[in-house]
């Protein structure tokens, strides 16, 4: 490490070269951060949607709430559960929701996807703190008016503030935007539970959402309901259960994203050797002297690393600088696991800055190692005699 | 006469092309005391430079012992050359090898960071280094903002910096004009007299050669018995 | 021509950077087939439709159903020549992890419109016999190491509880772009169980396939279709085959778009690695262009020399890429294949591929190009390093 300024301003002298390199690890590192902030963010935003304290519960085996049905008289037997929270008049803190697909149209690329309305009760609110509602007013009781979560209202169609959307027969006014901490709950809209069970034919609910007394009672309430022949459900802590619908498109991202970084990597690498190798060639008289001078050859292999390294880091850095400008970008696509449409942001962690700087730092060293290796094997006579 | 400073006992060296045997240096005795200053002249191809070589420690005998300061060079590993050099020799090339990417002073720091100490001890020494070969003023210049002169003066201070007993200079004065090889020749003898370098040079400038104490001849790998002291 | 021959002998003198930086293109030009291939893969769907067929499915969204009793109207709808109908099963085999297609459909009618499904006509007289009879893809059964006559259990996530079936066929495609990864079980025995089991769900059905004789008259018969059902508690929504399929592209839209970008920064990567070489070369030969001038070569001949290697280099990088895509594809298929049901690489993905690499060669030799000309003589000779 002794050669640190030898290295350092080596590279400056070939700036052509260096920028060029830096610039295929940086755009490496880049699509590498890409990727991952990419699955972070739809992870994080599904995580944010549930709360600590809530738990949800579904029919046995539905995986999600779409597939779900709930009776009503099942609804009564879970809301009646010792573990629920009630409030000060001991109504019990639940609420049976009804969760649809519908498909609209999207306001940029005019190409329908699915919008997942929510038919809720006002307990519903009460069970999501973070709702706030942001324009316009609730719905009345027993109209056909719903509210729209803030990303829906922007991107789609007829879900904007006064519009109409049009679905299970009638239209439907937009007369309020929410928005919910940026969850998966302003992808929504929502609207009255009896109205939409009405509008959709389907008189049964298809999850209900309970407010724990206390958090640790979750596993009794958990064995006491699966274990109740009447119910045929499964439950799951709420954060839990909306961290499982991002498992099938995390994963997909991840593979997908990471097996092209890693081959673009490999070009990165390649043109990482390519500059490190011209770098010893044209150094030859330059290393024999530094050998004669008395420096080892691990001084002479660490001096090629360090270059290397250097390159690999800048080009790190600047990769991870840009992909931070990706938070300003969101994201809306259809999650795989529940086939709703989901915007999400592009989402920094730390972690996902030490990867990506590990990730610079193994190609500058894979990239450099071997030119370094012929560098430091030189000769010294022969490497002193070369013109 | 004292002890011997320099000592090369039966040194024999040949290189080998394919499965041919090309014979560089041919039994060669050497004896040098403290203090001296040699000039290793002969035609090219006589192994003068070879010879250089293996007294710097950066090639080895295929036969024979190349012993400084009682320190028998040709046993030491690699890496306790490579520090050996560092404590012991000073380099001069006849292309100066310069650093083209450091400064003067970058140059001639550069030994000194094999050494402990820090930086401003450094600093003094690098600066005493080049105001001895007359380039105090020169620090901040690339090798590509100075003369040849002045490329090798830079070299010779880098060769001066870590203090060694033993100064090696290869054909030093080849690449320059008339003016600046007498600037560089004055600078070694005064190395040699003032600060008592011992100073084995390789030359076939005879003019340069003058200015040493000894000329030895390498004539064939071979080199001739008889010293020719020169007056002066 | 003599030119040639230097170019020839230039490309050689750093020979390991020669190979390095065919290798990083080669690299970037398989990355690029492979990406461009699975963008391909998302049109499958679309691609191996047929102009022949209607969807029809729920105007409100995929996942509401439309009732079973809607195909005699749509049967006399005047074109129609065939009329069959699937419903998605979304069953569990094992593990979630393990998805893919499974489809209920009408087994005398369904198979008739997709004659691109090619089964042996033993096969399909035990699927018309059998009720738990299922009929599976070439590659799904591969997938999960499955023969004929190996029962298997999936477990219902839309429609509770366990299901048994047997496999009692498999088909594989007429063409290369068919999907062999879906599953068919017989539409009649998840509804009379759901007809014993869950009354209000029996007699639903996910889609209708329609066939029509001109597909000129498509987008009328569709509109034809629509209004026969207008204003009922199911709405239906008619679209060609195609576009049905569409719509799942379009979904993933995002990821296409991401997936086009990616691989255009592909080319970025080309452009890179050969503009450094070119870069480097251009650097280290100052000296001999200067030389060729003053024995009287003319720019011409050196900017042959220079856009010749860059091009040479970028052509041997591309086909070598291309070559490597076809192993590469091969392992995606076998380890990934899950995710995308049909993997072809087209040609024009190939004639892109070379296209873009022999486009980087001219980029890339633009500024040494450039400066070699630009220098003067004197300056050049006076450079030796």
């Amino acid at each position: 490490m002794l050669l640190v300024n030898y290295s350092y301003k080596n590279l400056l002298a070939r700036k052509l070269t260096s920028i060029l390199t830096v610039f295929g690890v940086a755009l490496v590192v880049f699509v590498f951060c890409a990727v991952l902030m990419l699955s972070n963010g739809l992870r994080e935003t599904l995580v944010s949607t549930g709360a600590d304290s809530n738990a949800i519960v579904i029919r046995r085996a539905s995986q999600t709430e779409l597939q779900s049905i709930i009776f009503r008289d099942m609804a009564n037997i879970i809301k009646a559960d010792p573990a629920v929270a009630r409030d000060t008049e001991g109504r019990p803190l639940a609420t049976g929701e009804i969760l649809v697909l519908i498909s609209k149209y999207k306001r940029d690329s005019n190409e329908p996807s699915n919008v997942p309305v929510r038919g809720v009760t006002e307990m519903s609110i009460t069970l999501r703190p973070r709702f706030e509602l942001v324009e316009g007013r609730m719905w009345q009781p027993g109209t056909s008016e719903i509210i729209a979560g803030s990303k829906v209202a922007g991107s789609f169609r007829g879900c904007g503030l006064g519009e109409t959307v049009r679905f299970g027969m009638r239209e439907w006014t937009v007369v309020g935007i929410f928005e919910a901490g940026g969850t998966g709950f302003e992808s929504e809209l929502w609207g009255d539970v009896d109205q939409l069970m009405d509008a959709f034919g389907r008189p049964v609910f298809s999850s209900i959402t309970v407010k724990l007394g206390s958090p640790s009672e979750f596993e009794t309430m958990r064995a006491r309901l699966e274990g109740d022949p009447r119910l045929e459900v499964e439950v799951n802590r709420e954060k839990k259960y909306y961290e499982d619908q991002s498992k099938f498109t995390t994963v997909f991202i991840n593979a997908m994203g990471l097996t092209i970084s890693i081959i673009f990597s490999l070009g990165a690498i390649v043109g990482a050797m390519i500059t490190m190798y011209a770098a010893v060639a044209n150094r030859t008289v330059e290393i024999g002297t530094l050998r004669a001078l008395g420096f080892s050859r691990t001084a002479v292999l660490w001096a090629f690393l360090v270059e290397s390294m250097i390159l690999a880091i800048t080009g790190g850095l600047i990769g991870v600088t840009a992909a931070a400008f990706l938070r300003l970008v969101e994201v809306s696509t259809t999650n795989w696991d529940t086939f709703a449409e989901l915007a999400f942001s592009f989402e920094m962690s730390g972690s996902i800055v030490v990867f990506a700087m590990v990730f610079a730092v193994a190609m500058g060293l894979v990239g450099g190692f071997l030119p370094a290796v012929r560098a430091a094997r030189f000769r010294i006579v022969n490497a002193l005699r070369t013109k | 006469m004292s002890r011997p400073f320099v000592q090369l006992q039966n040194v024999n060296k040949s290189y080998w092309r394919d499965s041919l045997e090309i014979p560089v240096l041919n039994d060669v005795n050497l004896d040098l005391p403290e203090g001296e200053f040699v000039a290793l002249m002969g035609p090219s191809g006589s192994g003068k430079t070879t010879l250089l070589n293996l007294i710097a420690g950066i090639d080895r005998p295929s036969s024979g012992n190349v012993i400084v300061r009682g320190q028998n060079v040709s046993r030491l590993s690699e890496g306790d050359l490579a520090r050996w050099r560092s404590d012991n020799i000073g380099f001069v090339f006849q292309f100066y090898n310069l650093m083209p990417v450091l400064t003067a002073y970058e140059n001639v720091e550069l030994p000194l960071l094999l050494t402990k100490l820090s930086r401003s001890e450094r600093r003094r020494q690098v600066e005493t280094a080049l105001s001895i070969v007359g380039l105090a003023d020169r620090m901040k210049h690339y090798p590509n903002q100075l003369s040849g002169g002045q490329e090798q003066r830079v070299a010779i201070a880098r060769a001066v910096v870590t203090d060694p007993v033993l100064i090696l200079a290869d054909e030093p004065t080849g690449d320059l004009d008339k003016v600046s090889a007498q600037e560089v020749m004055d600078l070694l003898s005064r190395l040699n007299h003032e600060f008592n370098k011992t100073i084995i040079m390789v030359t076939h400038d005879p003019r340069a050669a003058e200015k040493a104490h000894t000329q030895r001849h390498l004539d064939k790998g071979v080199l001739n018995s008889h010293e020719s002291p020169q007056a002066g | 021509m003599k030119v040639l021959k230097l170019v020839s002998k230039n490309t050689t003198r750093h020979l390991l950077r020669t190979l390095l930086t065919i290798l990083g293109l080669a690299i970037a030009v398989m990355a690029f087939a492979i990406i461009r291939t699975s963008v391909d893969a998302w049109y499958a769907g679309a691609e191996a439709s047929s102009p022949n067929r209607l969807v029809v499915t729920n105007n409100i969204s995929l996942v509401f159903t439309l009732p079973l009793a809607y195909r005699e109207k749509i049967a006399k709808v005047d074109g129609v020549t065939g009329l069959s109908w699937a419903h998605w099963f979304g069953g569990t085999y094992v593990d979630p992890k393990n998805f893919f297609a499974q489809f209920a459909v009408d087994h005398n009618t369904y198979l008739d419109l997709y004659p691109e499904y090619l089964i042996p006509p033993q096969q399909l007289a035990t699927f018309l016999s059998e009720r738990n009879a299922v009929i599976v893809g070439r590659q799904l059964a591969d997938r999960f190491g499955w023969s004929l006559g190996d029962p298997i259990t999936l477990t219902g996530t839309i429609y509770p509880g366990q299901w048994e079936f047997v496999i009692r066929g498999i088909y594989t495609g007429a063409e290369e772009t068919t999907d062999e990864s879906q599953w068919f079980m017989r539409f009649d025995y998840l509804d009379e169980r759901m007809r014993a089991e869950m009354p209000p769900r029996a007699g639903q059905v996910g889609s209708f396939i329609v066939q029509i004789a001109d597909p000129s008259r498509a987008a009328q018969m569709s509109a034809t279709i629509d209004s026969l059902f207008v204003n009922s508690l199911a709405e239906t929504k008619t679209q060609t085959e195609e576009s049905f399929q569409l719509s799942f592209v379009a979904m993933a839209s995002s990821i296409v778009t991401g997936l086009r970008i990616v691989s255009i920064m592909v080319i970025g990567i080309i452009l890179l690695v050969l503009a450094n070489t070119m870069a480097m070369t251009a650097r280290e030969r100052v000296s001999e262009y200067a030389l060729m001038k003053t024995l009287g070569f003319r720019p011409i001949h050196i900017l042959g020399l220079i856009f010749g290697e860059s091009l040479f280099i970028a052509g041997v990088g591309g086909v070598l890429g291309i070559g490597l895509a076809f192993p590469v594809k091969w392992l995606l298929e076998t380890n990934v294949g899950g995710f995308f049901p049909v993997f072809t690489i087209e040609a024009i993905t190939l004639m892109l591929g070379i296209v873009a690499s022999l486009a980087v060669g001219l980029v890339a030799a633009v500024f040494p190009a450039l400066k070699a000309v630009k220098t003067p003589i004197v300056d050049g000779l006076r450079i030796i390093e």
